[in-house]
C-alpha cells in the first residue's frame, strides 16, 4: 500500500518538517590556500625540519581539509542539526539513561584552573582538583554504601573490567583464582565480554518467570569454582531483585562474590544502597546516573566501589591524605591489580558529576530517583492496554514491553521505533534485553515533564492504531528524516570507512 | 529541585493515574530492611552560584599562573575557541551513540571525517571511531595483534610511556600472555635493535613501540618493522603526541597504530577525558576493536552513514567477545576533528614546525647551562628532550617553582638507571622568555663549598 502525504501529516501533532541544509564532507568543501588559523610569530630561531629530522621528516602532508572559520562553523553546525538530542526532546533509550545534562556542569569543567591542570604537576599545585576528586569519592561511597572507590575506569565496561580484576585478585590472594563467573541471561552484553577478557569462563543463568534470579537455580549453580555473580540491579527489565540479600547469601556461603552492574543506579540513589544489601563490588556510570553528557557515544566514566576487603587490590594510584589535609597519590600498593588507565581517570567527568550532586543535595537526589520511577510507571500504566507487558513485576526506572501484538500485523519493534521518529521522539531501545522477544525498552528518566510524557504516550498509542489500520505506514517509517532507512547490509559487506579524493 | 520539571500537583495526579497512594508504593518491592530512611550524607543542595564558587575556589588552589615544561603523554597546545563553541551545541553534546542513523547523521558524518583524518595522518588504511585513551588503546592493539596472528607473546619497548606499559600489564596479567621488555641505546634513547632482534621469535604476536618515544626521540620505524615482520610479528606503533604527525613521517610500515589524540584540541583536564584511536592496515579491520562509521545509501540513493561491522562488538558475541569496549569518546573525537579542520593540511605542518623550533631552542638553551647535559642527542626528536643535571631535580625544581615555573618531570620514578634525568617539553605555547628564565634559574645552582 502506498503511503500518502495526507496519512503522514494527519497523524502527527508534535512535529513540523525541519529545514536543514545539505552539507558535503568537509574534504569536499576544501580548497588549497584557505586558512582558519593564524600562528603567532615564532619568537625563537626557525629550524630546518628536514635537516633536523632526516629520514624521519614527513615529506607529504596528510590530506586534511583547508577551510575558513565561517565555513567550519557552518559545516559542523549543519551537521549538528541532523542529530536528535536530549535538548530537543525525550530520548527514551532504555538502559542508556538519557537525562538532562545541566549546563553549569559544562561551565565548571571548563574553568581554567581545572581544564588546564596537567596530570604531572606537583601535587602541591593540584590540591584543588584533588579536593574535587576526594569529595566526589566520598559522595559516591555514601550513595553506594560501599567502603572504597577508584575513579580510574574510563567507562562502564572499563569499570566492569576493573571490578572483575578486583574479584580475581582477591580470590588469588585466598589461594585460588577460581574458574567461572555466573551471568544472568538478562545482563548487559558487556558483562560476559568482561568476564571473558579477565580469563573467566562464563556460565549463563536463566531468569525466572518474573525476570529475576531463580534462587534455586543459582544455589545449584554456585560452587567452590565460582568467582562471582555479575548482577545488574535493577535488571535490564527494570526490575529490582527483591531477594537480593538471599542472592548474596548463596554466593557468600560458597566463598563467591556479588558483583553489581550499577548502570541502573538511577533507580536507587537515595532510596537504597547496594552496600547495605550484600554487594561486594560494583561500578557506576557517571554519564548515566550523574548527568555527564553522552556526547554522541562518549566520554564515559565508570568508577568502581567496593567493600573494605577488596580495597588493597584497587588500581594504582590511590588518593590519600596526610594529617594536615594535604592530598597526594599513593603508588605503593603491593596487592593492587595495577593501572587500568594512564593518569587518574576522566577527571573532566568527575567535575561534572560532582556539580550535579551539589546541585541536587540529598533531597534532590532522592526526588530525582522518585521522579524517574514515577515516570516509567506512568508510561507503563498508559500503554499496557495496547502493548504486551511480558513481565508483570513492578517496574523501576524503565519498562519493557514486547511487540507481540503488533507482530501479528507484521510490524516489529524496530518499525515502531522508527515511526516514533516521525512523532518527534528518539526511538526507545530496540530488541533488548535479549530475554524479551521483540523488546521495546523505555526509560523516560526524571527529566521529562508531564506534558512530554503525555505526548510520548499519545504517539505510542497513535502508532498502535496505525499498526491496526495502516501497517505499511509504520513499516516504512521514518518519513520525515533527511535520509530514509539506510542500507546497513551494503555498509557491512563493502565497508567504506573513509573518504578518498578519487571518490573510491 | 530545579532540574525536575514536575509540580507537586502533577506528581499527585500521576500517582493517582497509576493507582498508587504514595511514591513509596513504587519502591515496595525493595525489602523494607534495606530501604534508606535517612538523608544521604552528601553536601546540601546548592545554588548555581554556589556551585560555581566552589569550583572556582578549587581551581584557584591549582595555581594557574605557573608556566610549565610538562609533557609526558599529555600536551599543552592552543585550543581554538570554536572547538568548545561547536561541541557545546546540544545536538552534539546531548545525543547518544548513533544507533538510529536516520536521526544521528551529524555524529555519524563527523565520525567518518575523523576516521578519514586519522587514516591520512597515520598512513593507515582505516581508523576506528575512538578508544578510551592512548594507554588502553595500546593494550587493545596488543590484544588485537594476538587475535590476528594467533600468537600469545608481545615484545614491548621500555621507551613506551611507562603508564601505558603498566596498563598493558594489567590487561594481560590474568590471561597468561607474557611480554618481554626491550631496553634503549644510551647514546640515542632509541629501541635497542639488537636486543629486539634477539627477543622477537616465531611466537611473538606484536612488537609495541612508541614514536616519538617517551624520551621524545623518534624511533627508527622502518628498521623495527623489518625485525618484527621477518618473524611474522605485527608492529604496533603507539603515538602519544599526535601533533608530531604534522612534520614526522607517519609509521607506514606499522600494521597497527594506536594513538592518543589529546593534542588535537583536547584540554589537559588533569589527565582526561582524552581520545585514543586505533588505526590499521585494511586486512586487520575485522579484528579491530571499537566502533566504526561507514558510508552507505538510503532507500532513495542518498549518501548516508551508519555504525557498521558491529558483529565484532561485545553485544553480539557476548562470552566469545575479545574486547568489552562499549563507550567511545565521540565528543572528544569531534574536538579533534574540528581542531584538524581549523589547522588543515598546511596548518598542522606549520604548528608542528613551531613545536620543533621551540623545543630545539629550549633543549639548546637549557643544556648550555653549567651542570646540565642533553641526553639522547644522537637521534631526531620532536618537542620533548631529556636533561641530566648535577643537582637533583628536587633541588632545582623548587627554585623554578619559586619563580612560578614547573620544570621537567623526574624520570627516576620510572627509570632508576637515569640519575637526575628529567623530561622536558616545549610546545608552541611556551614563550621564549619562559625558556630563558628557566635557563637562568638552572644556572643559578648554589656553589658547592
Amino acid at each position: 500500500m502506498a503511503t500518502t502525504e495526507t496519512q503522514i501529516n494527519r497523524s502527527i501533532g508534535k512535529v513540523r518538517p525541519h529545514q536543514t541544509q545539505n552539507e558535503g564532507l568537509v574534504f569536499e568543501k576544501s580548497s588549497p590556500g584557505k586558512k582558519a588559523y593564524k600562528l603567532p610569530p615564532l619568537d625563537v630561531p626557525e629550524v630546518d625540519a628536514a635537516a633536523l629530522l632526516g629520514d624521519a621528516h614527513r615529506k607529504t602532508a596528510g590530506l586534511l581539509p583547508e577551510l575558513s572559520e565561517i565555513e567550519i562553523i557552518r559545516h559542523f553546525t549543519r551537521l549538528s542539526t541532523w542529530n536528535y538530542a536530549i535538548d530537543l526532546g525525550m530520548y527514551p533509550l532504555g538502559s542508556c539513561t538519557m537525562k538532562y545534562n545541566p549546563r553549569v556542569n559544562e561551565f565548571v569543567s571548563r574553568i581554567e584552573g581545572l581544564a588546564e591542570a596537567h596530570p604531572y604537576r606537583p601535587e602541591s599545585l593540584a590540591q584543588g582538583v584533588l579536593e574535587i576528586i576526594d569529595l566526589l569519592q566520598r559522595c559516591l561511597i555514601e550513595i553506594t554504601g560501599m567502603d572504597s572507590i577508584t575513579l580510574q575506569p574510563a567507562a562502564g565496561a572499563h569499570g566492569e573490567f576493573t571490578g572483575i580484576l578486583l574479584v580475581r585478585a582477591w580470590h588469588e590472594s585466598q589461594g585460588n583464582a577460581r574458574r567461572k563467573i555466573i551471568i544472568p541471561d538478562s545482563a548487559h552484553g558487556t558483562n560476559p565480554a568482561t568476564a571473558a577478557i579477565c580469563g573467566y569462563q562464563v556460565e549463563n543463568l536463566k531468569s525466572n518467570a518474573e525476570g529475576g534470579i531463580d534462587l534455586e537455580a543459582l544455589a545449584r549453580q554456585v560452587d567452590e569454582d565460582t568467582a562471582a555473580l555479575m548482577l545488574t540491579n535493577p535488571s535490564t527489565l527494570g526490575v529490582f531483585e527483591n531477594e537480593i540479600h538471599k542472592i548474596a547469601d548463596i554466593l557468600h556461603a560458597k566463598g563467591a562474590l556479588l558483583y553489581m552492574d550499577g548502570a541502573n543506579m538511577n533507580a536507587l540513589v537515595g532510596k537504597v544502597r547496594p552496600g547495605d544489601f550484600g554487594v561486594d563490588v560494583m561500578h557506576l556510570n557517571l554519564h548515566k546516573t550523574f548527568s555527564t553528557p553522552h556526547g554522541g557515544g562518549g566520554p564515559g566514566s565508570g568508577p568502581v566501589a567496593c567493600k573494605k576487603f577488596l580495597e588493597p587490590f584497587l588500581p594504582t594510584p590511590v588518593l590519600v591524605q596526610d594529617k594536615n589535609g594535604a592530598k597526594s597519590w599513593n603508588y605503593d600498593r603491593p596487592q593492587s591489580v595495577g593501572r587500568v588507565r594512564a593518569f587518574y581517570g576522566n577527571t573532566g567527568m568527575f567535575i561534572r558529576a560532582l556539580a550535579y550532586i551539589l546541585a541536587n543535595g540529598p533531597d534532590g537526589l532522592r526526588q530525582t530517583t522518585e521522579d524517574a520511577v514515577l515516570n516509567a510507571n506512568y508510561i507503563r500504566k498508559n500503554l499496557e492496554d495496547l502493548y504486551e507487558l511480558p513481565y508483570k513485576t513492578p517496574s523501576m526506572h524503565e519498562v519493557v514491553f514486547s511487540d507481540k501484538r503488533q507482530a501479528v500485523k507484521g510490524v516489529k519493534t524496530g518499525d515502531i521505533g522508527k515511526r516514533l521518529i516521525d512523532y518527534g521522539f528518539h526511538p526507545y531501545t530496540v530488541s533488548f534485553p535479549l530475554i524479551v522477544h521483540g523488546a521495546l525498552m523505555i526509560e523516560p528518566t526524571e527529566s521529562e515533564s508531564l506534558e512530554e510524557l503525555d505526548l510520548f504516550i499519545n504517539a505510542m498509542r497513535s502508532i498502535a492504531k496505525e499498526v491496526e489500520e495502516t501497517p505499511e505506514l509504520v513499516k516504512t517509517a521514518p518519513h520525515s528524516t533527511r535520509v530514509s532507512r539506510l542500507d546497513e547490509v551494503q555498509a557491512a559487506r563493502k565497508p567504506i570507512l573513509r573518504w578518498r579524493p578519487d571518490g573510491k | 529541585m530545579r532540574y525536575l520539571p514536575k509540580s507537586p500537583a502533577e506528581r499527585e495526579q500521576m500517582l493517582k493515574a497509576i493507582g498508587a497512594q504514595a511514591i513509596d508504593d513504587l519502591f515496595a518491592i525493595i525489602p523494607a530492611e534495606y530501604r534508606l530512611t535517612r538523608d544521604l550524607d552528601v553536601p546540601r543542595q546548592q545554588a548555581e552560584s554556589e556551585i560555581i564558587d566552589y569550583f572556582k575556589s578549587a581551581a584557584n588552589k591549582n595555581a594557574t599562573d605557573y608556566a610549565s615544561f610538562l609533557g609526558a603523554g599529555c600536551y599543552r597546545h592552543y585550543r581554538p575557541v570554536i572547538i568548545d563553541a561547536l561541541v557545546q551545541r546540544g545536538e552534539f553534546l546531548t545525543s547518544y551513540t548513533p544507533y538510529q542513523p536516520e536521526i544521528t547523521q551529524g555524529t555519524l558524518q563527523a565520525i567518518f571525517e575523523f576516521q578519514t583524518m586519522i587514516a591520512e595522518l597515520t598512513g593507515m588504511d582505516v581508523a576506528n571511531a575512538s578508544m578510551y585513551d592512548g594507554s588502553t588503546g595500546a593494550a587493545e592493539a596488543v590484544l588485537m595483534a594476538m587475535r590476528v596472528t594467533g600468537r600469545q607473546k608481545a615484545v614491548v619497548a621500555r621507551t613506551v610511556h611507562p603508564e601505558y606499559r603498566e596498563v598493558l600489564h594489567t590487561y594481560l596479567q590474568f590471561r597468561d600472555l607474557p611480554t618481554t621488555d626491550i631496553g634503549y641505546v644510551g647514546e640515542t634513547g632509541r629501541v635497542d635493535l639488537e636486543a629486539l632482534e634477539a627477543a622477537v621469535t616465531q611466537e611473538t604476536a606484536a612488537v609495541l613501540v612508541q614514536s616519538p618515544n617517551f624520551f621524545g626521540v623518534i624511533e627508527d620505524i622502518p628498521a623495527i618493522a623489518e625485525i618484527a615482520h621477518k618473524k611474522g610479528a605485527l608492529l604496533i606503533v603507539s603515538i602519544a603526541e599526535a601533533v608530531s604527525l604534522g612534520v614526522v613521517r607517519p609509521p607506514v610500515e606499522a600494521d597497527i597504530v594506536s594513538m592518543e589524540a589529546q593534542s588535537f584540541g583536547v584540554a589537559l583536564s588533569y589527565g582526561g577525558p582524552f581520545c585514543g584511536v586505533i588505526a590499521a592496515k585494511e586486512q586487520f579491520l575485522r579484528q579491530m576493536p571499537g566502533r566504526l562509521a561507514g558510508q552507505t545509501v538510503d532507500g532513495n540513493g542518498n549518501r548516508g552513514f551508519v555504525l557498521t561491522l558491529s558483529t565484532r562488538e561485545q553485544h553480539i558475541r557476548r562470552e566469545k567477545a575479545t574486547s568489552n569496549i562499549c563507550t567511545n569518546q565521540a565528543l572528544v573525537a569531534l574536538m579533534a576533528t574540528i581542531f584538524l579542520t581549523v589547522y588543515g593540511k598546511e596548518g598542522i605542518r606549520e604548528l608542528a614546525e613551531h613545536n620543533l623550533a621551540k623545543s630545539a631552542y629550549a633543549a639548546k638553551t637549557l643544556s648550555e647551562q653549567p651542570g646540565v647535559k642533553l641526553l639522547f642527542n644522537g637521534a631526531p626528536r620532536f618537542h620533548e628532550f631529556v636533561l641530566q643535571t648535577q643537582e637533583t631535580p628536587a633541588q632545582w625544581s623548587q627554585r623554578l617553582l619559586d619563580e612560578k615555573i614547573v620544570g621537567g618531570i623526574d624520570l627516576g620514578r620510572w627509570y632508576p638507571e637515569l640519575k637526575n634525568a628529567t623530561l622536558w617539553c616545549a610546545t608552541e605555547v611556551v614563550a621564549r622568555g619562559t625558556i630563558d628564565h628557566a635557563a637562568k634559574v638552572l644556572a643559578a645552582a648554589p656553589v658547592e663549598a
